[in-house]
């Protein structure tokens, strides 16, 4: 029986009142769900406040460049089939640094859960716009505002195709926590998109404005008709729909290793013969 | 060269199948027991432009490219134009009786009268091949049985008949050409290029991960990975960039598989940050450089040596590595292995620094002795105490206990920051100073490993040809053609190119008469590298840069 209590105690270095502890809160709780125990759950992150998640969660963790959480987690996946791997960061390092990665496991659907905490801004380097930043939003770095539109992270998803797309709020923690292990329990590429307050630089998207607009799909959303989730993927302003705006049975990525590859060894005589044939 | 000896040369557009005639015919020599040389020398485009496929084949052993050109089958009218100067004193042109000889030496062949359709002029070619060089007609039947025998009998027959119509053609021009002689006794050979062989090495060490962006000339590593991948049990996946490709091999590390990376320069150049990722976590990868002339694209399909500097820089930060340059196939094999090995066993990011040269130079090597290498290190899967397992534990050589996450209770934490023992993040300056002491120890452990120079010949008082990586075959045969002219003369090899062992070469360098270092590249990279490690100054130095690979009269043209 696996409890919270397994997952640790840690002092952390985030800001008083970030969106971080909600949302490591929500991944303890659906690690609990999951009855995955720490040994066999591995997260991969990249660099920014967020990307420090998994030093305050006692499980596998590889913290390792800001942008490439993916291929990391592409790569511990493809290596051991028995891993609940998982991958999370930022806005700024997954859609920015790392948004041709982001492309990538779309099409390839590898059997990873991604969480993006998405506070639309640049937290650790002190409040740059980050590729969410909605278009005019004045920053300290873009004091005419950001000059380009905002990336919609779940509507790409969507269009593109990936097999579970969620969006989840750090201020519900309970239904955050349900997006997670359900994303975890998909075979295949889960965006979970997580919209969060920044306390220290994002003065506009607070958890007040956001308590205020997010709502949470229901029964009367199918997240397998396209056009329905593609209309609530886009939506934004006054209502913010959350929950899984659209899931598919895509097959999950086939070419990644049938047995972890740890305990293999080479078969010599197959190699043997290989060699001989180059006669 | 002797008569034992032809340098075959086919000329053409690409996609006129001159690789094809080139790898029939060197399979069909090895098969016979003849010693090959190939250098393949291509533009970067699919269809046109001028491209070769050289032969060096001799009955007895041979290491290197020559220039004179005994045999030119030109499959295109610019052939002539561009080889005719090369063609040696008893030199045959073979060219297409539809565009003559222009005034060369040689068979006008009627291809189309012998060949039912274009197609297998390929096959007319290797006939007239086989007749001059009075090999056994049924080395390259029998090659035609294999290729041909999934596509059906008349296929096969079809091309064995254009093949003995054209011998017996040749046979009847009755062309002044001395047969190549009988081989020597070597027993079975293989042909395998320097790509394959480093592949192969690599599979012999458990490589069963291989993620790669497309990158002349180091991709084909990764195709013989993918042609065995099914039978060897190696994940090969191609991923979305060069930064991708080297960040999944360090997951896949950490997650316990072997992995191997090729490149080459520009794709090498994208993988850095992965290299400093790769030093900080001490998550072992071994990555293939297939050097090309930069910089930028620069020449894309010709060789060079000029990325030493830049594969012992890679990668922001200090921490250890090692560097291995084969000169032969063998070499690509055996330093594979090693890498591989050494990688794992010192946690660390290993190069293997090839070049076009090499790596698309077929020869024939004896099967590699598969029981005779020694284990490969391997990391934990359990460890007695998992609660206290420490991923960096402070240890007197540096390495650390490497355990793969998922296989017992312990926990593996790895970060890109400076990290605490047990994987955390921290900011303790004394923690700092302590982590990087230890991480800079295992390069005692990769200096202490590393192969020292080979050194052949006898250096007393003599011309010391030093050279590293794919020189060494040209090096050799200049020394062997001063030592017949009378001249003292030994080559000093460097197999590895880091860390350095001076203890082992100082010596050698001091015993010679005249120092000559021999490197493909303008600014002289290992030559100011071991001045740089030992303050020694070379006597003198002889650098290519011209995208072809060293020959001995190069070499000799500029001592």
């Amino acid at each position: 029986m696996v409890t919270a209590q397994d997952y640790g105690e840690f002092e952390t270095a985030w800001c008083p009142g970030c969106g971080n502890f909600s949302i490591r809160k929500a991944v303890v709780k659906a690690l609990v769900e999951l009855g995955l125990p720490p040994h066999k759950a591995v997260f991969s992150t990249g660099i920014g406040q967020a990307a420090k998640a998994p030093h305050y969660i006692r499980v596998n963790t590889l913290n390792g460049l800001h942008g490439r959480s993916l291929p990391a987690a592409t790569g511990i996946r493809l290596a051991n089939p028995e891993l609940a791997v998982f991958a999370e960061s930022g806005d700024g390092c997954s859609y920015g640094e790392g948004g041709n990665h982001f492309l990538a496991a779309i099409r390839r659907n590898v059997d990873i859960t991604y969480i993006v905490h998405d506070n639309q801004v640049y937290g650790l380097t002190k409040g740059q716009a980050s590729p969410t930043t909605p278009q005019g939003q004045q920053t300290k770095t873009q004091p005419h505002g950001a000059p380009s539109a905002a990336f919609n992270p779940v509507a790409v998803a969507v269009t593109m195709g990936a097999s579970f797309v969620a969006r989840g709020f750090a201020g519900e923690i309970d239904h955050l926590a349900g997006l997670i292990a359900a994303g975890a329990r998909h075979p295949g590429f889960a965006l979970i998109d997580v919209l969060q307050p920044c306390v220290s630089f994002n003065k506009v998207n607070t958890y007040a404005w956001y308590k205020e607009r997010c709502y949470a799909l229901g029964d009367d959303h199918d997240p397998t008709d396209f056009g329905a989730a593609m209309e609530k993927a886009r939506q934004w302003g006054e209502r913010i729909p959350i929950g899984i705006l659209w899931k598919s049975d895509r097959p999950a990525f086939g070419a990644g290793a049938k047995a972890p590859l740890a305990t293999r060894e080479p078969d010599m005589g197959a190699l043997r013969e290989i060699i001989e044939g180059y006669a | 060269m002797g008569a034992s000896a032809v340098n075959i040369v086919i000329g053409g557009e690409a996609g006129q199948g001159l690789v094809t005639v080139g790898e029939f015919l060197s399979r069909a020599l090895v098969r016979a027991g003849y010693a090959i040389v190939v250098t393949q020398d291509y533009q970067s485009r699919i269809r046109g432009g001028h491209n070769t496929f050289a032969i060096r084949a001799d009955s007895a052993p041979v290491v290197a490219p020559t220039e004179g050109i005994d045999l030119l089958v030109a499959l295109s009218a610019e052939t002539l134009d561009i080889h005719r100067s090369d063609l040696t004193d008893r030199a045959l042109v073979l060219a297409d009786a539809a565009h003559g000889l222009a005034g060369l030496p040689g068979l006008a062949v009627p291809y189309k009268e012998l060949c039912p359709k274009p197609l297998y002029e390929n096959m007319a070619a290797l006939g007239v091949l086989g007749a001059l060089l009075c090999l056994d007609p049924a080395w390259i039947t029998g090659l035609i049985a294999e290729k041909f025998g999934r596509k059906g009998d008349e296929i096969v027959a079809a091309n064995s008949q254009v093949f003995a119509a054209a011998m017996d053609w040749t046979i009847a021009q009755k062309a002044a050409f001395a047969c190549l002689p009988p081989p020597e006794a070597r027993g079975r050979r293989v042909m395998l290029h320097g790509n394959d062989a480093i592949a192969l090495g690599g599979l012999a060490a458990g490589v069963d991960f291989c993620s790669f962006y497309p990158m002349t000339p180091g991709t084909s590593v990764i195709q013989t990975y993918i042609d065995h991948a099914d039978r060897m049990g190696v994940v090969c996946e191609q991923a979305e960039d060069e930064i991708a490709a080297v960040i999944m091999a360090v997951g896949a590390s950490y997650a316990g598989a072997r992995p191997m990376v090729s490149t080459s320069g520009g794709g090498f150049a994208l993988m850095v940050e992965g290299v400093s990722l790769s030093g900080m976590l001490e998550t072992p990868v071994t990555i293939v450089v297939a050097q090309r002339p930069g910089p930028a694209t620069g020449l894309p399909t010709r060789t060079e040596q000029a990325d030493l500097d830049l594969v012992l820089s890679a990668g922001h930060g200090e921490f250890p590595r090692a560097i291995f340059a084969p000169g032969s196939v063998e070499q690509c094999f055996h330093l594979s292995y090693r890498a591989v090995d050494a990688a794992e066993r010192f946690q660390s990011p290993v190069f293997i620094l090839t070049d076009q040269f090499l790596a698309d130079s077929f020869r024939d090597v004896a099967p590699f002795d598969l029981d005779s290498l020694p284990p490969v290190a391997r990391p934990l899967t359990a460890v007695p105490d998992p609660a206290g397992y420490e991923r960096y534990a402070v240890t007197g050589d540096g390495v650390s206990p490497r355990l793969i996450p998922g296989f017992c209770e312990a926990t593996v934490v790895l970060d890109s920051d400076e990290h605490t023992p047990d994987g955390h993040i921290t900011e303790d300056l004394g923690v700092r100073v302590t982590m990087q002491d230890k991480r800079m120890r295992k390069h005692d452990g990769l200096a202490k490993a590393a192969l020292p120079p080979d050194v052949y010949g006898d250096p007393d008082n003599a011309t010391l040809l030093t050279c590293w990586g794919s020189t060494l075959g040209a090096a050799l045969e200049a020394a062997q053609a001063l030592r017949e002219k009378g001249e003292k003369a030994a080559v000093l090899h460097f197999s590895q190119v880091w860390p350095l062992t001076p203890d082992a070469f100082m010596p050698v360098l001091g015993q010679a008469r005249r120092t000559v270092m021999v490197e493909g590249n303008f600014a002289g990279q290992l030559a100011r590298l071991v001045r740089r490690e030992t303050g020694y100054v070379f006597d003198g130095r002889v650098n290519r840069y011209d995208g072809l690979p060293f020959t001995a009269a190069y070499i000799l043209e500029r001592l």
